[in-house]
């Protein structure tokens, strides 16, 4: 799983007016690694994202990334005048798009909405066929912003199962934003916490998937503390 | 990336790109202005308030729409009453039944075909040059910052020059021909089409314009894609008024001079104090003003077809 890097971060600084939102942020992802990315409201971990999505530019300090990046949001952002399978395949470059469209949509189990307008698909669906886009094109960096963040805890626990089974056969490197240290606990190789615009902690999972959160309830204590949260009065 | 929809866009604004601009069409405010205006008298609020209206009573089909029918059928009948026993003389007002023989008459003498072939080409003519001139405006001046700072001013002066005082000064440069007739159609429709893909240009979803960089749409793609199709609801409110104003000023410029044409019907019909034709050319103007608008209603549902609820 080690090997060449895909994303090279390095003192990046991110201002917006007097606020130093992120400030000399070091950050190496590894090809293939699946990283997630902790931190409060505003510490910085969206607009990370950002940067090396390339949607924000105005940024100093040094961000590469090798190879294709691809992204799912918070809100899934599907185009709502495109039916789901064009959605998936508009911006790649396929003779097939139809059966492109289709195999990601098989891979996401969602083969029968492929002719559906997205105003008519749930909430877990439409961030299922965002997944679907992200991938058939095939990155070797995916960025998940907060993209299970507005799913009901069922359907997130289902996504959840859904994006390690994707990301073992696909295998990209995965930087994944959330507020949520159980899914980062469940999700990564690595959980990062990112605070005062850097990274203040780093915490390897090497337990096996799939993981049930029972058995890392030593990790998640170390992490809460990290965020700041005693685990005493959490629980 | 670069200089194109996306940088062009505030990102604090999030607007619902598929939200019509129809309802919100009363206030111009200074950004994003909504723009729906038309000719004055035959404003947005009113087209909006019809579909609205009809929607709530469709509610009641059976009960409801017959119902409906009532009103009219009444005055109809009174028309008749008051006309058909001379208590209005039917040299001023002739009743339906004479009306309706004064269609047969010149349905069958040609001079209805050809006066509605010459209004319908007039306004085709018209509109297509004002819809196309007034939708590539709205693209250039909501696309490029500099075509919005070149065209806007411009246009906004002059759509507040009331559209049929123009008509004198159309006179004096064009004569009473043709070309007037049509300049005053297309800027009639040209006007609102313009303001209104100018404002759904200026709304895309920077939320879906960002997305889509990042997913590798090329810029090509992202206006095809993303822009346009999220000012299409823009745009429809445009050409429904662009329609309607252009039926309008048709209606106007015909009345004023024409030698051909159902206005020209018209007026011939008024000097032979020939009432009973002078209500069948309005009735006329009526049914295709309904009718158009109708084709545009129809195209919309299909345009708009995702916007399933």
């Amino acid at each position: 799983m080690t090997g060449t890097e895909t994303a090279r971060v390095r003192g990046l600084v991110k201002e917006f007016g007097a606020r130093r939102v992120l400030d000399g942020l070091d950050l190496t992802v590894r090809r293939g690694e699946f990283t997630a990315l902790l931190g409060r409201s505003g510490s910085g971990k969206s607009t990370l994202l950002r940067v090396l999505s390339g949607m924000d530019t105005d940024s100093r300090g040094e961000s590469t990334v090798h190879g294709q990046v691809s992204m799912a949001f918070q809100q899934p952002r599907l185009l709502p005048w495109r039916r789901v399978w064009r959605n998936i395949t508009l911006g790649v470059e396929t003779g097939d798009p139809r059966g492109v469209a289709e195999r990601a949509l098989a891979e996401v189990r969602l083969t029968d909405r492929a002719d559906a307008w997205p105003r008519t698909l749930s909430g877990g669906e439409a961030q299922r066929v965002s997944l679907a886009r992200a991938l058939v094109r095939e990155p070797d960096l995916l960025l998940l912003d907060e993209p299970f963040g507005s799913l009901d805890a069922l359907t997130r626990l289902a996504m959840h199962r859904l994006v390690t089974q994707l990301w073992e056969r696909h295998r990209p490197a995965v930087l994944l934003v959330t507020h949520d240290v159980d899914e980062a606990l469940t999700l990564a190789d690595r959980v990062l916490v990112l605070e005062g615009g850097r990274i203040a902690a780093e915490h390897l999972v090497s337990a096996p998937r799939p993981r049930s959160i029972a058995q890392l309830s030593e990790l998640r204590a170390r992490v809460l503390s990290d965020l700041g949260v005693n685990d005493h009065e959490a629980a | 990336m670069g200089a194109d929809a996306a940088t062009r866009v505030p990102l604090g604004e999030q607007h619902d790109a598929s939200r019509p601009v129809a309802g919100a069409a009363a206030a111009p405010n200074s950004r994003s202005r909504p723009a729906v205006r038309g000719l004055k008298g035959l404003g947005p609020n009113r087209l909006g308030q019809n579909r609205r209206g009809r929607s709530r009573h469709g509610r009641s089909r059976h009960g409801g729409t017959l119902a409906r029918w009532v009103s009219p059928l009444v005055l109809l009948l009174g028309w008749q009453l008051v006309s058909g026993t001379g208590l209005v003389s039917p040299r001023k007002l002739p009743p339906p039944t004479t009306v309706w023989r004064a269609a047969l008459e010149v349905a069958g003498n040609g001079q209805l075909g050809d006066g509605l072939a010459v209004s319908l080409r007039r306004m085709l003519i018209g509109f297509v040059i004002g819809a196309v001139i007034g939708a590539a405006l709205g693209v250039f001046a909501g696309l490029l910052r500099w075509g919005d700072v070149s065209v806007d001013p411009v246009m906004q002066m002059i759509r507040n020059v009331p559209l049929f005082g123009l008509i004198p000064l159309l006179i004096l440069w064009f004569g009473i021909g043709e070309l007037p007739k049509l300049v005053l159609i297309a800027l009639a429709a040209g006007l609102p089409i313009y303001l209104n893909v100018h404002a759904g240009m200026r709304n895309a979803d920077p939320h879906l314009v960002e997305a889509t960089a990042v997913l590798g749409y090329s810029r090509w793609q992202r206006l095809w894609h993303v822009v346009v199709p999220g000012a299409a609801p823009y745009t429809l409110v445009g050409v429904r008024l662009g329609v309607a104003s252009a039926w309008l000023a048709l209606v106007v410029a015909e009345t004023i001079a024409a030698d051909s044409g159902i206005g020209y019907m018209i007026n011939n019909a008024r000097d032979f104090l020939r009432t009973d034709i002078v209500i069948v050319g309005l009735l006329v103007y009526a049914v295709v003003g309904l009718l158009m608008d109708t084709v545009v209603r129809l195209a919309e549902r299909w345009i708009l077809r995702w916007r399933v609820s």
